[in-house]
């Protein structure tokens, strides 16, 4: 090849390295300026809801489309109860599952059932809700409610928590849906920090004497107690966002109540249930600001949860 | 009073059967749901939920149109979505190791991941269908193809990540520019992983709802303009389940056992994909 032609061949080659590397640079920004719109957008959609309440919105429990007066607190204090409720159901369900998982399965179990729990994951959240309607608030209004009602419903400082016509759906119904859905996230977590920890660490101990049990509280779960964390954040975070499962069973009402039996609302399900027959221009304009306080929670409570993963992430590069 | 030993032995014990007990707990969900989608499920699935539109209430019918509309924008959301996922995530993958942009853009994928999906639809309701003052398929679209591109991202950087640099080094000796090493050279290599994400974009995303209810809403009739609002499997069985119309519930299980079951075989079949790939290496 005469040397012009090789020169010309090689300047097209740095152009097309140029534009491809421009190209692939383009679109990971694209990610940042995603970020940038959502926020942007949700913060001029509920300006109209800013200027008119301004932080008087986060603690007030008015909702009242009629009259143009709205207050967020109802649907804040549902999500974070709700996710507070899953959380406890699904964190030491979570842990013994990943412990299973990853020390006591049989060798041939272990794969078909981490797929089975991970499945358990993949299903879509609105047959969750549909299952929650439908099966599950029934039978819990029939024989866990009233249970409930009689024995701890009268126990003086939690009783009141308990107490409440035995209707299936509610806050206490949204939160255990919440926690089936959540298991399968915090699980899978789990069992991936649980099984970056060096074998070498885990046979000394057992060389030492320990039990199974004893190895994982007192060697593995010390060893990845950022990563555990993490998973649980990430597990938050879900739990904080979802939307369908939710609105099927926490009732929908605007009221504050101490009974978990009662109905509440979430910020997601809120959305889901009023938006689009949200009229006026306050209205709507509340509920996106619902959605901006959603989106700035969920938000905070992701990057803690991805923060301690990396952390720990660090530390297994810093060991091997 | 026990023994040291006796007591530690007991309390693993203890401990073991609680771990067994919340497995059984988790797989029990599993079946359970499992088990209501096929009982209610199968007898509603007849051959006329393939061949009619959406009744209204009272009246025979199917849920064409839905399954249509769910298809459509499930396609056209994937097809915007995967290539700017693919091409940022080779960027984190391959460009990525100096300057500020790769670790903040993983840092805020990785957030975007598990973002709160209604929150998704407001923002394509709030810059798209208000300014075009109607509900329409290409904004459900849109919401579904946000939702793919960070877990398209992800697996890409993981899956360009596995390729060993030898082979980088190797096309890179032989003089091939840096554009064609990485097309023809390491996103060949990482093809079955990076499908594999691909289709666990699908499954997750042909199963969301909430950002189809601000976005597409539904349509009772047939559409295949995707500038209208567009009926779809999601917006359809939540419309159905809630309402108090026996005939409507019936379709409304007949659609979420259809879902289901695209949505695990998706999964199985993502994963059998990249178990054959793997094992071949």
């Amino acid at each position: 090849m005469p040397m012009f032609l090789r020169e010309a061949s090689l300047k097209r080659h740095t152009v097309l390295d140029l534009l491809f590397r421009n190209l692939t640079r383009v679109s990971a920004f694209g990610v940042l300026v995603l970020l940038a719109a959502i926020i942007g957008s949700l913060v001029v959609g509920s300006m109209p809801t800013i200027r008119a309440f301004g932080f008087g919105f986060l603690t007030s429990s008015d909702w009242d489309p009629v009259n143009d007066q709205f207050g967020a607190l109802i649907p804040i204090v549902g999500t974070l109860v709700t996710s507070a409720i899953a959380l406890l159901i699904a964190i030491p369900v979570s842990f013994g599952i990943a412990i299973f998982l990853t020390e006591l399965s049989p060798r041939v179990l272990r794969r078909p059932l981490g797929v089975a729990i991970e499945l358990l994951a993949g299903i879509p959240s609105i047959i969750y809700g549909m299952w929650g309607l439908f099966v599950f608030a029934p039978l819990f209004a029939e024989h866990v409610e009233p249970w409930l009602n009689d024995h701890i419903g009268a126990m003086p400082y939690i009783g009141p928590f308990f107490s409440g016509p035995p209707m299936g759906i509610g806050m206490l119904a949204a939160g255990i849906i919440l926690a089936i859905m959540v298991i399968p996230f915090i699980a899978s977590v789990m069992r991936d920090v649980f099984e970056v920890v060096p074998t070498l660490l885990k046979e000394s101990a057992y060389g030492l004497g320990a039990t199974t049990w004893e190895v994982m509280w007192k060697v593995v779960l010390p060893y990845t107690k950022i990563g555990v964390v993490g998973g649980i954040m990430l597990g938050l975070g879900r739990a904080l966002g979802e939307t369908m499962a939710v609105t099927f069973v926490i009732g929908n009402a605007h009221e504050l109540s101490k009974s978990l039996l009662m109905p509440g609302n979430s910020i997601a399900s809120a959305l889901a249930n009023e938006f689009t027959e949200a009229y006026g221009e306050l209205y709507t304009s509340a509920l996106i600001e619902l959605g901006l306080i959603l989106f700035f929670i969920t938000f905070v409570v992701l990057s803690l949860a991805r923060y301690m993963l990396y952390k720990l992430g660090q530390r297994e590069g810093q060991a091997t | 009073m026990l023994s040291l030993y006796t007591r530690r032995r007991i309390i693993n014990a203890i401990g073991l059967a609680i771990s067994m007990l919340a497995m059984a707990f988790g797989l029990f969900w599993l079946c359970w749901i499992l088990w209501t989608l096929l009982e209610h499920g199968l007898p509603a699935l007849t051959p006329l939920v393939f061949t009619q539109m959406t009744p209204p209430p009272g009246s025979g019918g199917g849920l064409l149109n839905a399954i249509a509309g769910s298809l459509a924008m499930t396609l056209v959301g994937t097809l915007i979505g995967t290539p700017i996922g693919i091409l940022a995530g080779t960027y984190l993958a391959e460009f990525g190791q100096r300057g500020w942009l790769a670790p903040v853009t993983r840092f805020i994928n990785d957030v975007l991941l598990s973002a709160p999906s209604i929150v998704i639809g407001l923002f394509v309701y709030e810059v798209y269908v208000v300014h075009v003052k109607h509900f329409s398929g290409w904004a459900g679209a849109l919401a579904l193809s946000i939702i793919v591109i960070p877990i398209v991202i992800r697996t890409t950087e993981n899956m360009l990540r596995l390729v060993p640099t030898t082979l980088r080094e190797a096309a890179a000796a032989l003089g091939a520019p840096q554009w064609k090493i990485i097309n023809f050279i390491t996103l060949r290599a990482a093809r079955a992983g990076i499908i594999t994400g691909v289709m666990l974009a699908i499954a997750r995303i042909s199963g969301e709802t909430a950002p189809l209810l601000f976005t597409a809403l539904n349509n009772q009739f047939w559409s295949s303009n995707m500038n209208q609002p567009m009926a779809n499997l999601p917006v359809v069985i939540f419309q159905f389940a809630m309402s108090p119309y026996e005939d409507w519930q019936k379709l409304a299980w007949a659609g979420a056992l259809l879902i289901t079951l695209s949505v695990l075989t998706l999964n199985i079949l993502a994963r059998v994909l990249f178990r054959q790939k793997a094992a071949s290496h």
